[in-house]
């Protein structure tokens, strides 16, 4: 499938981000059940369906140009949302190696890597970009190799580091998160990290997950999927600017629920970063409207009863409580059974 | 486990007497990345998977170098490398993984290598020069029959080398161990006897657990032939003497998730129903073992094997 970048959308004030029919067709819509419960939903990410956003490692789509403008503009406001320890000097090179190899593989048609020794030329040709640098020299970058590969890459990047069978937060990239800091879980240990989500705790989620991402291998990457709900195509959700969406929640009627509630799915990567033995997490977001969504039946009528029927201390979490049954009730017209 | 990679040996040196380095080319494309403390499984023609530490610098991605010890009760994979194996011969391996990486964080890298144990020190000293970190190496083996690179690392390190070339000088840990700064991380390579001493010397200087890392060198070993059952796909397999149980399920093709098949990552674990069980692993605890045994290392003795499989 050849891939075209639309025209710049925004993902703030605005909001003039759209999906368009092929990008619906392959939005990773992530209940398999009528019901959600967490589980430990890991796969080997391997590559599968021609097309779809499970066929290539870091997937690139149509709002490429967008995002990369929105990335750009957040760094800008808050250049603390890019961070690197220095014991994870080499685990950043890692990882812009790992992205120019696969983007150049899976992409050749929009980006080039060229490799003599430690002298590399990296050509992106959707941003004009044409780079020649010294492999572990920081110097011979406009930035930091992992600010610099990370203006070129849809989603967000954290690399962990991994000592005494736990994993630390110790580096990232962080634009678009769903409700969590970079600045904030800096330095933390898996299980700091995740100490705010309910129930999973109890359910022994997070040890079994550790446990299972502390043995991932190189060439090993592993994926699975998480869901939030958040209002307008906002991707810059964090806790640093929840003055400026917090409040959102609280303007949904049924005449706008279509459109501003959002369905945002995040395909998580975990790969092992082969010459530092990090762990490398990718996040990569993607938006829906609920408008957008309902052109799919089967996906209206799943989402309603996993809305309905989903626990109340994990819509809390997800921050839904305040319009859940607004959309709720909207969603009911597209369930037969409701 | 992804694919196996075919590789050519390129190189074979007689670094001792008994220690032999293979060096090994790729026949594709370069060969994978990898860590300082990686190491990779080597199949051999005659059947036998070995894991070995890597010692060439991890920047290097044309060659890969291992150094193999020739054991004298060898279940047939050392002695193939030391007597059978030629320049030209093509291999696979399994790519790296690393299962003794460095503590980024520490403050002050402490080395302890006896014997064969060397290896994996190796790149861990190329790379810990390149980052400029500070580390020295304490380094216990028996003058010309297993002091594997001793020259090439007195050019290298100079100061931070320390032999102990037994039996005239004895590595002494508590010396090593004491009086140490507090960021200060211990990694151990060699015999299962060395590590004991180091843990409990450690623990009685104060040194918590955390903060001291260790890899055996414990491949598997032969024993007596036995056979065992598999209750799901309805097989019965016989063992030979010098095939470990991992190699003779991997022989039916049934393949068994492992990575150091030396009886310590814990990966192979496998459940059994029925039969007793000779524990050779340094991984399951004494509850585990009831239920659990790990098909690297561990052989069935006594009453035959139904194995969860
Ligand atoms: S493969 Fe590591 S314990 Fe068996």
């Amino acid at each position: 499938m050849s891939l075209t970048f639309k025209p710049v959308g925004s993902y703030h004030q605005d909001f003039s981000f759209r999906n368009s029919e092929e990008a619906i067709q392959r939005f990773p819509f992530p209940f398999p059940e009528d019901q959600y419960m967490y589980s430990v939903n890991l796969e080997p990410a391997t590559s599968r369906n021609p097309g779809s956003i499970f066929e290539h490692c870091f997937d690139i789509d149509e709002h490429y140009r967008s995002e990369m403008v929105e990335r750009n503009r957040v760094l800008e406001r808050d250049p603390r949302r890019c961070l690197v320890m220095p014991h994870m000097q080499t685990a950043a090179w890692d990882t812009l190696a790992m992205l120019m190899e696969h983007l150049s593989q899976d992409y050749p048609q929009w980006f080039a890597l060229s490799r003599d020794g430690d002298q590399w030329q990296w050509q992106n040709h959707a941003l004009g970009i044409d780079q020649r640098f010294t492999y572990g020299d920081a110097d011979t970058l406009p930035c930091e190799p992992l600010e610099y590969i990370g203006r070129q890459v849809q989603g967000d990047f954290a690399l962990l580091d991994q000592r005494e069978g736990d994993l630390f937060m110790d580096a990232g990239i962080v634009t678009c998160p769903a409700d969590w800091s970079l600045a904030f879980d800096a330095g933390m240990s898996f299980k700091q990290w995740h100490s705010p989500v309910p129930m999973a705790h109890q359910m022994g989620v997070f040890d079994r997950a550790l446990k299972y991402l502390v043995n991932i291998q190189v060439g090993q990457p592993v994926r699975r999927l998480n869901w939030t709900l958040t209002i307008n195509p906002r991707l810059d959700t964090s806790p640093e600017t929840f003055h400026e969406w917090g409040s959102d929640r609280a303007s949904i009627t049924p005449g706008n629920v279509g459109s501003l509630v959002h369905l945002r799915v995040e395909l998580q990567v975990m790969a092992r970063l082969p010459r530092s033995n990090a762990l490398m997490f990718s996040i990569r977001t993607y938006l829906i409207s609920m408008d957008e969504l309902v052109t799919q039946p089967a996906w209206a009528q799943r989402l309603h009863r996993v809305l309905r029927d989903l626990p109340d201390a994990i819509a809390d979490y997800k921050g839904m409580t305040l319009y859940r049954q607004t959309l709720v009730d909207w969603l009911s017209q597209f369930d037969s059974q409701a | 486990m992804s694919g196996f990679i075919p590789v050519r040996v390129t190189d074979i040196r007689q670094v001792t007497p008994v220690i032999r380095e293979v060096s090994l080319q790729s026949l594709g494309t370069a060969l994978p990345k990898f860590s300082a403390g990686s190491h990779i499984q080597v199949l051999l023609p005659n059947g036998k998977r070995n894991a070995y530490s890597l010692l060439s610098d991890p920047l290097d991605t044309r060659h890969y170098r291992i150094a193999v010890r020739h054991q004298e009760n060898s279940r047939g994979g050392s002695r193939y490398v030391h007597e059978q194996l030629q320049v030209g011969d093509e291999l696979r391996i399994a790519p790296p993984a690393n299962l003794f990486p460095l503590h980024n964080e520490a403050h002050l890298h402490i080395l302890l290598a006896a014997g064969i144990g060397i290896t994996p020190f190796m790149p861990y000293c190329t790379e810990l020069l390149r980052r400029g970190a500070p580390f020295e190496l304490h380094y216990a083996y028996r003058n010309c029959i297993s002091d594997a690179y001793v020259a090439q690392l007195r050019d290298l390190l100079g100061e931070r080398l320390h032999c102990y070339d037994s039996p005239q000088r004895r590595l002494d840990l508590k010396h090593v161990l004491s009086n140490r700064p507090l960021g200060s991380h211990v990694y151990a390579c060699g015999p299962q006897r060395l590590l004991d001493d180091l843990h409990q010397q450690a623990a009685s200087l104060g040194w918590s657990d955390s903060r001291i890392h260790s890899e055996a060198f414990s491949a598997a070993q032969s024993g007596q032939p036995f056979s065992v059952q598999l209750l799901r796909s309805r097989q019965q397999l016989n063992v030979s003497a010098d095939q470990s149980l991992l190699e003779a399920l991997e022989a039916a093709g049934v393949e068994v998730p492992n990575l150091c098949r030396g009886g310590v990552c814990g990966q192979c674990q496998t459940g059994y129903l029925q039969g007793d069980v000779e524990h050779r692993d340094h991984f399951l605890s004494p509850d585990e073992k009831a239920a659990s045994l790990m098909p690297c290392v561990s052989r069935g003795c006594g009453q035959p094997l139904l194995l969860d499989l």
